[in-house]
């Protein structure tokens, strides 16, 4: 469980964009009508986007009320999944991966450039005010480890150098290319690939 | 090594494009219809033949779980749940799946709901696949496009229509009954069982849950038969696998291989070796952080299936294989993981809920030397305490890795420790498990 801090600083008003609004009850339709609930997240998730990545309390109490349901229920739901932010985070929200196998490949070097360049501590903003990094747990990359996420995107094979470009690049509000760092294939193995082979040469 | 033409992800590393009509020329969506028009007795008898045990983790006979549904459809819809909520610390085998080869999912998913009676399937993606879920989104719609899902899907008269429904960053939710309340827009807190999803499941309803991995590899086995499946690796312990070789090796990759290949070969042939030679191995963990570690003694001579890696005391799991070698603080891996399942547990049972932290600052301590040797039965008590005294199993998940290191690591805990009690010395230890005993009065 995670501990989470409520803005201090709220928005008065919340509501979902025309275009917002259409996406959620297309959201909503993917369930039983008489179900309406199971759409929170998808909704969430909405107003995170439009709301620079996080989601403040008129938000939540929105979206209950779009679902029909009580906006305890919603805060229970922001409150208990990590990905919903409830106090702003960067433009560019890194998040390194410091789980065992990406911690046994270097995801401590991958901290300390975060640390250095970024902010200090874990969920402040850098000077510039343009980002700002967490440590998370397993991201589901570990073929690729060390790895990063920023905002939507997966950053894989890193090394210190190769963070630190990455970095710069962000705090000059410029999103670099996704993927290997090394410009690796997937998950595939770098020397000596040994399956897979036609496919390999075709 | 497994041949290549008896391979089912041939596009695992997307050499040959992940779009709906490369996988047609692989030969997904080919009979699909006549697979179908076999019934569904054939189909969950071909897969009970094919021995096909589930590959989310528990290892469950696939065949079996799907026979639970009810014969016949009451008023209450059946419902099939795809588990894409890959979290397991060392796994990444489904994402590669949802990236390449969606399509061998897709067709999965329209059998087995048939097979079922399901007319709505829902696949749990973690929210942290984003990507991910767009280009299965991509996918799903190509297939509507091609009438392969959809109102008469494929021309079989059945319906099925596939839903995308993100999770958000918690772990808990790769649980089945957990996942069914995240779906149903709740926090992700595991139910009790019994009554079992297959009859009481999302909204009250009969569902299936089943991993990525299982439903994919569901019409392989349909088309090319199950006896071609159950040739494949050991006796109830059939077919091919995905296993994920991530940490120390100089070569970490995904590799479909065939169950029950040696560990040593899988780590030397696909993996290319450990860091620094076999001989700098220290630990594997076998099948994701869940699964006790196995020292190199063990990992010279072990197979990677499910029933002989229970005999070692350890689990086939996600076959997330986590190798460490000498160069790394085998205590400290673990103490990670620790702290993994500390931030991950959903606090609903006590034992877990404190449990988790209790063994994560344990274990910090002892890495640091700070221990004393009487804390390792106490640590080791505490594993027990939690183990099989929780809702989910995530209480065996969180404990096995440390029983695993005690098991096999006890004299390099042991080494670090001493015999002192802290409590004696007055020193000022922040991880402290009882704070209480630090003050004067109570020591």
């Amino acid at each position: 469980m995670s501990i989470k801090k409520l803005s201090k600083i709220q928005p008065q008003s919340f509501e979902f964009s025309k275009d917002n609004l259409q996406k959620a009850e297309e959201e909503i339709k993917k369930y039983p009508k008489d179900r309406k609930a199971s759409a929170v997240m998808a909704l969430l998730y909405l107003a995170q986007n439009q709301n620079d990545n996080w989601i403040p309390l008129a938000g939540i109490k929105y979206v209950a009320n779009l679902l029909g349901i009580p906006y305890i229920q919603v805060y229970e739901v922001t409150t208990f999944y990590s990905m919903f932010n409830l106090s702003p985070v960067g433009k560019y929200f890194v998040q390194v991966c410091t789980t065992t196998p990406c911690m046994l490949r270097g995801a401590k070097k991958i901290v300390d450039v975060c640390k250095k360049h970024i902010s200090k501590n874990q969920n402040e903003l850098s000077e510039n005010k343009t980002c700002s990094w967490v440590e998370v747990e397993c991201l589901g990359a570990c073929a690729n480890a060390p790895m990063m996420q920023i905002n939507q995107d997966y950053f894989e094979d890193l090394d210190e150098n190769k963070t630190e470009e990455i970095v710069q690049s962000l705090l000059k509000g410029k999103l670099p290319a996704p993927g290997s760092a090394r410009n690796r294939k997937s998950t595939a193995p770098e020397k000596e690939r040994k399956t897979l082979l036609q496919g390999k040469n075709a | 090594m497994l041949k290549d033409e008896d391979r089912i992800f041939k596009n695992l590393y997307n050499d040959l494009g992940w779009d709906i009509d490369s996988a047609i020329n692989r030969g997904d969506w080919i009979h699909t219809k006549d697979l179908i028009s076999k019934g569904k007795e054939w189909i969950i008898k071909e897969i009970k033949d094919s021995e096909l045990r589930g590959r989310g983790g528990a290892g469950f006979p696939t065949g079996l779980k799907l026979s639970f549904a009810p014969k016949n459809v009451s008023t209450r819809p059946h419902y099939l749940v795809i588990n894409a909520d890959e979290s397991e610390p060392g796994t990444c085998k489904d994402r590669d799946i949802l990236r390449f080869e969606a399509q061998k999912l897709i067709e999965g998913c329209l059998i087995t709901s048939y097979a079922i009676g399901a007319h709505t399937c829902y696949i749990y993606i973690r929210g942290e696949y984003v990507r991910e879920g767009q280009r299965l989104q991509e996918a799903i719609t190509q297939a509507y496009n091609k009438k392969f899902i959809g109102k008469n899907a494929c021309d079989s008269g059945w319906d099925l229509d596939i839903h995308i429904h993100y999770g958000a960053g918690a772990y808990i939710c790769g649980e089945e009954t957990a996942l069914l309340e995240s779906l149903e827009g709740k926090k992700g807190l595991p139910r009790l069982k019994p009554p079992f999803p297959a009859l009481v499941g999302l909204y009250g309803c009969p569902t299936i849950v089943n991993n990525v991995e299982t439903i994919a590899v569901v019409p392989t086995i349909l088309k090319r038969g199950a006896k071609w499946f159950a040739s494949l690796g050991k006796p109830k312990n059939t077919g091919t696998k995905i296993f994920c070789i991530s940490g120390d090796v100089n070569s970490p990759c995904n590799v479909e291989e065939e169950m029950g290949i040696p560990l040593k070969d899988l780590i030397e042939k696909h993996g290319g070796g450990v860091i620094g030679g076999w001989n700098n191995l220290q630990a594997v963990i076998p099948g994701g952080s869940s699964m006790p570690l196995l020292p190199k003694s063990i990992c010279e001579t072990i197979t990677m299936d499910f029933d002989s890696l229970i005999k070692a005391k350890s689990g086939l799991g996600t076959a997330g294989v986590v190798v460490i070698n000498k160069d790394h603080d085998i205590i400290k891996c673990i103490a990670r993981i620790a702290k993994f399942y500390k931030h991950e547990s959903c606090g609903q049972c006590t034992p877990c809920r404190e449990g988790c932290g209790w063994m994560w600052r344990m274990l910090e301590r002892m890495a640091d030397g700070e221990g004393t040797h009487k804390e390792i039965d106490l640590l080791y008590d505490v594993t027990k305490q939690i183990e099989g005294h929780t809702i989910c199993a995530f209480g065996e998940g969180s404990a096995w890795p440390v029983q695993g290191l005690i098991r096999h690591f006890r004299k390099e805990i042991e080494k670090r420790s001493h015999e002192e009690p802290l409590v004696k010395k007055k020193s000022n230890i922040p991880y402290l498990i009882d704070q209480h005993i630090l003050e004067k009065d109570n020591a």
